[in-house]
């Protein structure tokens, strides 16, 4: 114990210099070559700040995609899912008061038509995604709410869809900051 | 085919071909072979050695490194506790967090230097930046405290007969400096690139286009990241981990992230075929975890991908998959396979949360963790695997009327005695862990309401996970549970503590006492250890305790429950 407690003490300093403080440093030296200085990426559009890229904003307005639900309402001060077992009773008494109020405020759609990714809270609770079907269910209701012709905000949509990574890797997906900035600028 | 499971055929392929020759670096590294970044390690090496007052090449034997271990660890046990108690007035502080209560602070410290990483505090609220460097740095050093532990086993079991085990603190330098360091710089850096913040900024805030403002966490994140998942760690940066947007922007960093989660824990076993000069054993090893592995990935992807069955009964689409507390971006396969990636090895970091697995893709999660030694954590992941083969060893050769060897050494009634203690330890802290909980719940639950999130089969689930990943020193949660009180920081800080260095202690004194042994070379009568029956018999005796010890847990808590839903 003695012979190994003065060792343990300097070699553990020495480890929080090189750890805490130089590693530290230089990850930090190599955010400042990006244009954001690695304090997070925010969306301008014509000089008016709209958000963060990544993170995924409330959007409940029926002139606007919506997002998924969100087990915080969008905090990203304090971020987390619902954390609700599959075969929770009040859990799926609420997902069935989601997809109410979903056919409620889209009444063009058939229950079939929904996809899971909209009445589910994400894990996160920031998903700034939704699925490609489920910006599709939207599309009329958008189109009625704004008076735009339905192919005009479907095509909107066709084109915001990101594809899989190489086309060959992972899911096909909607950003719904995007597609809705986009939407304000179409006329 | 699917573009979600090319996707994660993808990251394994990805994995394990970076893997191989990383293994036979480490292998190199930990034999003192020349490898090209001497250049620049062996200076910066020479430094630590000097200034730690280390001579590095005085080897020690097995005791000693132990204790050099435990001595190390207890120095980090108070530093620890005495920032995490205090943060709150230490410099750092931009978004002006508390200080962590006592209870919390020894979850946390445990957590952190048993290389578990559990979280009981959210790290957006929980911690300053200086709460978060400190932890990062355990990151570091309690990875490569494992890593040196497995190292010291490693030159134990080579064919001769010594006391002489290398040094504990050469093997610990070298893990930090030559393989984790040099990998966290380089994942750092490709994360910072695809969003992940480093800065050292208070929130930032937003107004949305509704009109809500948002207040946004941010800091050192991009560190923070790489080494949680290179060093098997798992603790966020963010409280929601790798599910969150910041700490795992899209799905390339994924497949990164995702394959950090593997790839030193897979090299460790490629290194120890380097160390030992026996490819053949190393490759019976890996054989046997893979085929563990898939076992438990194939029901998780399936089940994820299908779907919820309780929602289809509801009548609307799944075109993905079961969605809740998972994210587009990743979809559920992949969320699958990082559950299981993370639950194999004890790394415990999410890309999805974890409660709201379907059943049995919770219950393979679940098991991952109880196994613990497919794959396992960086080092000690090998360390449990190590038990499983001195039964192994035992086992087969009562059956053939053979004597027990392990290359080249007897193994006696003392190993077994430790080996059978270390392979009883994890069912006894986890299942009466979880026993004592479900009684005080069962007897008093309006007093410990507060506790479940899910009701029934679930809630008993969320109970028997944490024990688990307290016990697999893993760190992820059903984190449904209500876990920042005394009760559950005190127990589960006290099942990590047992859990990390008795796993390390037993391994550790069985290959030195083996190593101590005459060497008795192979001969027609030695039981190959080498070949695919051999493999076959340690899946067995891994198997078997697997089931025994825990199927009756299992049956109360996701049996019961994907039963109650079909």
């Amino acid at each position: 114990m003695k012979q190994n407690i003065l060792p343990a003490l300097r070699l553990t300093i020495f480890c929080m210099i090189f750890f805490m403080g130089i590693y530290t440093l230089v990850v930090l030296a190599a955010a400042q070559t990006l244009p954001d200085k690695g304090k997070g990426k925010v969306v301008i559009v014509n000089g008016q700040e709209k958000g963060w890229e990544l993170i995924g904003q409330k959007f409940t307005d029926d002139k606007y995609f919506w997002s998924r639900p969100s087990a915080v309402d969008y905090n990203a001060a304090g971020a987390g899912g619902s954390n609700k077992g599959p075969s929770n009773p009040d859990y799926l008494q609420q997902v069935q008061g989601r997809i109410d109020s979903f056919l409620v405020h889209n009444p063009d759609v058939k229950k079939e038509e929904i996809p899971s990714d909209l009445v589910t809270a994400s894990g996160s609770g920031l998903d700034p995604d939704i699925s490609v079907q489920g910006a599709y269910v939207q599309v009329k209701r958008i189109a009625k709410a704004r008076n735009l012709p339905v192919e005009r905000v479907q095509e909107l949509v066709k084109r915001y869809i990101t594809k899989p990574l190489l086309s060959m890797f992972g899911t096909e997906r909607v950003n719904v900051l995007q597609l809705n900035i986009e939407l304000d600028g179409t006329k | 085919m699917n573009t979600e499971i090319a996707g994660i055929i993808l990251i394994y392929a990805l994995t394990a071909v970076l893997a191989i020759p990383l293994g036979r670096y480490i292998g190199k590294v930990y034999e003192g072979h020349r490898t090209w970044p001497d250049l620049i390690f062996d200076p910066i090496d020479r430094i630590f050695y000097r200034f730690s007052g280390i001579d590095a090449k005085k080897e020690l034997d097995w005791k000693q490194s132990l204790f050099a271990l435990l001595t190390i660890n207890l120095v980090w046990f108070i530093l620890s506790m005495i920032i995490l108690m205090n943060m709150g007035k230490l410099p750092l502080n931009t978004d002006g967090n508390p200080s962590m209560t006592a209870d919390l602070a020894f979850n946390t410290t445990v957590s952190f230097i048993s290389n578990t990483n559990l979280q009981h505090y959210s790290g957006e609220t929980g911690v300053s930046y200086l709460g978060q460097l400190t932890l990062m740095l355990f990151q570091f050093i309690s990875a490569a405290a494992g890593m040196a532990a497995c190292a010291v086993v490693f030159t134990a079991m080579k064919e001769r007969t010594t006391e002489k085990l290398g040094n504990f603190y050469v093997y610990f330098v070298r893990s930090c400096t030559r393989i984790l360091l040099p990998l966290s710089i380089v994942v750092a850096v490709f994360l910072l690139f695809r969003g992940t913040p480093m800065n050292f900024e208070g929130k930032a805030h937003y107004v949305s286009m509704q009109g809500d403002t948002v207040q946004v966490s941010r800091g050192p994140a991009a560190a923070m990241v790489a080494i949680k998942q290179l060093g098997t760690n798992g603790g966020g940066f963010f409280g929601p981990n790798s599910a969150h947007p910041l700490e795992n922007p899209d799905y390339l960093s994924n497949i990164v992230e995702n394959g950090c989660i593997l790839l030193i824990p897979i090299a460790m076993v490629f290194a120890l075929g380097y160390v030992l000069k026996r490819k053949r054993f190393a490759w019976m090893v890996f054989g046997v975890m893979t085929v563990g592995f898939v076992l438990l990935l194939l029901p998780a992807v399936t089940q994820e991908m299908h779907g919820n069955p309780a929602i289809t009964k509801m009548g609307i689409a799944q075109p993905m998959g079961s969605m809740e507390g998972k994210e587009v971006r990743f979809g559920p396969a992949a969320s699958a396979y990082w559950a299981i990636t993370t639950t194999v090895t004890s790394n415990g970091s999410v890309n999805s949360m974890h409660d709201s697995l379907t059943p049995l893709s919770s219950m393979a999660a679940m098991l991952g963790m109880m196994v613990n030694a497919f794959y396992g954590g960086v080092g000690v992941g090998f360390l449990n695997f190590y038990i499983f083969i001195i039964i192994a060893v035992f086992i087969s050769g009562l059956m053939v009327g053979r004597t027990p060897e392990l290359l080249g050494k007897k193994i006696e009634a003392k190993e077994m005695k430790i080996a059978a203690i270390i392979a009883l330890l994890h069912p006894l802290l986890i299942l009466a862990g979880t026993a004592l909980s479900s009684w005080l719940y069962a007897h008093n639950s309006a007093a410990y309401a507060g506790w479940l999130n899910n009701p029934g089969h679930h809630g008993f689930s969320e109970m028997l996970y944490e024990y688990t990943s307290s016990s697999a020193n893993n760190g992820s949660g059903f984190e449904g549970l209500g876990d920042n009180t005394p009760f559950w920081n005190i127990s589960c800080g006290i099942v990590m503590l047992l859990a990390r260095f008795l796993p390390i202690i037993g391994p550790v004194a069985i290959a030195g006492i083996l190593a101590r042994k005459k060497y008795i070379p192979e001969s027609a009568g030695t039981l190959k250890t080498d070949i695919s029956t051999f493999g076959m018999m340690v899946f067995a005796v891994i198997a078997i305790v697997a089931a025994l010890s825990f199927f009756p847990a299992l049956t109360l808590g996701p049996i019961a429950e994907y039963f109650g839903m079909r």
